[in-house]
């Protein structure tokens, strides 16, 4: 079985991002880019399940510029068998990005997709679920377990206040949740194999794709400022100042 | 203009989430219908009709729509969506689950977790994890969102009379099914909904420490507990009470947060909390700059003597 695995570049998570003054977005020059963490959890799940024997390729695919081709590398590293690059420098919005992977799905016609459940740029948890849609399958989002056989796909979703175990037919779509697995560090012998492994980069024109944005964005801000409270010296004041001052018990 | 809200319930209860979603519709203006869709919600649809600001509901019910599987439910909004200017979700587990499939098979961009309204089509998001907020417009014929319920209070669940409209529920999909669940059996309030939340972190140090500690505080204060990620992510606390970016966003009267360093993803999912109090060993954990009142002490100590002192 054929898993196709879409990977998105973002800003590391460990940047903390400024908006830039003029209030066009965030300043992302000169910052650490890398691979979206749910996407990561995602490539790891489907090298697992090739380890298992049931995945026998598995195609990793980022829609973006040029040097996504780094997050594909990356993805090969992990265990990624080949590579494809839908390269635009067109602002990608969800809804673009499924139609992107939709033509993709047509041509390779994996029995699963597995997408990280949302990406920590624009934080939107869309495209995997517009996918299903656009390509009429069934769904499983937020997965922290899954079980893969020939026809048929188990997955456990945690949703507000638990977790739900759904049944899908396969072709499906899952997205991953942060605790599905961790994903290995990738090594350097790795990091060398898949220099060689294949990179095909096709354009959104050659899919059949209209990627223009829906949605327009007019300004990026700085969030509310919080400001620090008090430090209290101890328990008595802080009930003292809860009961009388802030009146919250 | 009319904005359809899609409901979330569990059948028998319409859940607060709901609430908050139809505020936010009103403030869009036009008017608001309800979609509850289920299986025996009846309860639901009547207290979907009772609620202030609603002018119609509607009502699809079939074993088909019991366990609000993405596939039937995304089906039963688009059965009727070339009604609306509008269809809002509540940004749940269930809202996230669903709104997108609307989206795409509409062809229209989703626009995620809105915070604010400005005008009919343009709207606050919060990105890079509420570290910057973007303005958005949306000039499609229909703007599918999903709503922040933070960032709008509940709409009141009495005074309203709208008419129930049952109308026909879709055919199962038949390519997903439901297998069960595990429902955490709460004996206090729901995160989401709670007043007051007593929350903890890394610093608990195990499961049993966890529960010893923190639950006779949420006891006394009537509370429920949260976590933040490193607490989860080290097995002391269940994944739903994950309490951030990518768990859930909280806006309690009160906030206690208990050996919690403040990660910015942690911060992003509480820090619109009325009332933020910290305890903490390190006096430079960043959550003191969020924080109304700061308590600099071993939190084993200060949360038993807290309890005596309520």
């Amino acid at each position: 079985m054929k898993v196709l695995v879409p990977v998105k570049r973002v800003v590391d998570y460990n940047v903390k991002v400024r908006v830039k003054s003029d209030g066009t977005g965030v300043d992302i020059a000169n910052v650490k880019m890398s691979m979206n963490p749910f996407d990561e959890i995602a490539v790891e799940e489907a090298v697992r399940l090739k380890e298992k024997g049931v995945v026998t390729e598995i195609i990793a695919v980022s829609c973006g510029v040029t040097q996504c081709q780094e997050t594909l590398r990356t993805a090969m590293a992990i265990g990624a068998d080949r590579a494809i690059l839908v390269e635009t420098d067109v602002e990608l919005q969800p809804l673009a990005v499924a139609k992107l992977l939709k033509a993709l799905v047509d041509k390779e016609q994996p029995g699963l997709v597995i997408l990280g459940k949302q990406a920590i740029d624009d934080d939107c948890n869309q495209t995997g679920q517009m996918l299903a849609a656009l390509c009429d399958l069934p769904q499983a989002t937020f997965a922290s377990k899954m079980e893969l056989t020939a026809d048929s796909v188990t997955v456990s979703r945690e949703v507000d206040g638990g977790s739900e175990t759904l049944k899908l037919t396969l072709p499906a779509i899952v997205t991953t949740d942060l605790r599905l697995n961790e994903p290995r560090y990738v090594t350097l012998p790795n990091i060398m194999k898949a220099k060689k492994k294949p990179l095909e980069i096709v354009k959104p024109d050659a899919l059949g794709v209209d990627v223009t944005p829906r949605i327009k964005t007019l300004k990026v801000s700085e969030p509310p400022k919080r400001g620090a409270g008090v430090k209290v010296p101890d328990v008595a004041t802080l009930v003292a100042k809860l009961k009388t001052e802030a009146k919250v018990i | 203009m009319t904005t359809l809200v899609i409901a979330e319930h569990d059948n028998a209860t319409l859940k607060g989430s709901t609430l908050n979603t139809i505020t936010a519709a009103v403030q869009v203006g036009g008017d608001v219908h309800v979609l509850v869709a289920g299986s025996n919600a009846a309860a639901v649809a009547a207290a979907a009709a009772a609620t202030a600001g609603v002018a119609k509901v509607l009502h699809a019910d079939s074993p088909a729509l019991a366990e609000g599987l993405a596939e039937n439910v995304a089906a039963q909004v688009l059965a009727i969506a070339s009604a609306y200017s509008h269809i809002f979700f509540p940004a749940t587990a269930s809202g996230k689950n669903v709104a997108p499939r609307v989206a795409a098979k509409l062809d229209v961009g989703q626009l995620s977790d809105i915070s604010k309204v400005i005008s009919a089509d343009t709207f606050e998001r919060p990105i890079y994890a509420g570290n910057a907020i973007a303005t958005v417009q949306c000039s499609q014929a229909v703007k599918v969102a999903t709503v922040r319920t933070t960032g709008f209070d509940p709409a009141t669940a009495t005074g309203g009379s709208a008419a129930v409209e049952s109308i026909a529920a879709v055919a199962d999909s038949g390519k997903s099914a439901f297998v069960g669940k595990e429902i955490a059996k709460l004996d206090r309030p729901e995160l989401t909904a709670a007043k007051i939340i007593v929350s903890g972190g890394r610093a608990m140090g195990s499961s049993e420490k966890f529960n010893e500690v923190l639950t006779p505080l949420a006891d006394k204060l009537g509370a429920a507990l949260g976590a933040s990620r490193a607490a989860v992510d080290a097995g002391y606390a269940p994944n739903d009470w994950q309490v951030g970016q990518t768990g859930k966003i909280v806006a309690p009267q009160l906030y206690v947060a208990c050996g919690i360093s403040g990660a910015i993803q942690h911060l992003a999912g509480m820090k619109d909390s009325k009332v933020i109090v910290a305890i903490n060993k390190d006096e430079e954990a960043p959550i003191f700059s969020v924080a109304d009142y700061g308590l600099v002490a071993d939190l084993f100590v200060a949360v038993p003597e807290l309890i005596k002192a309520l």
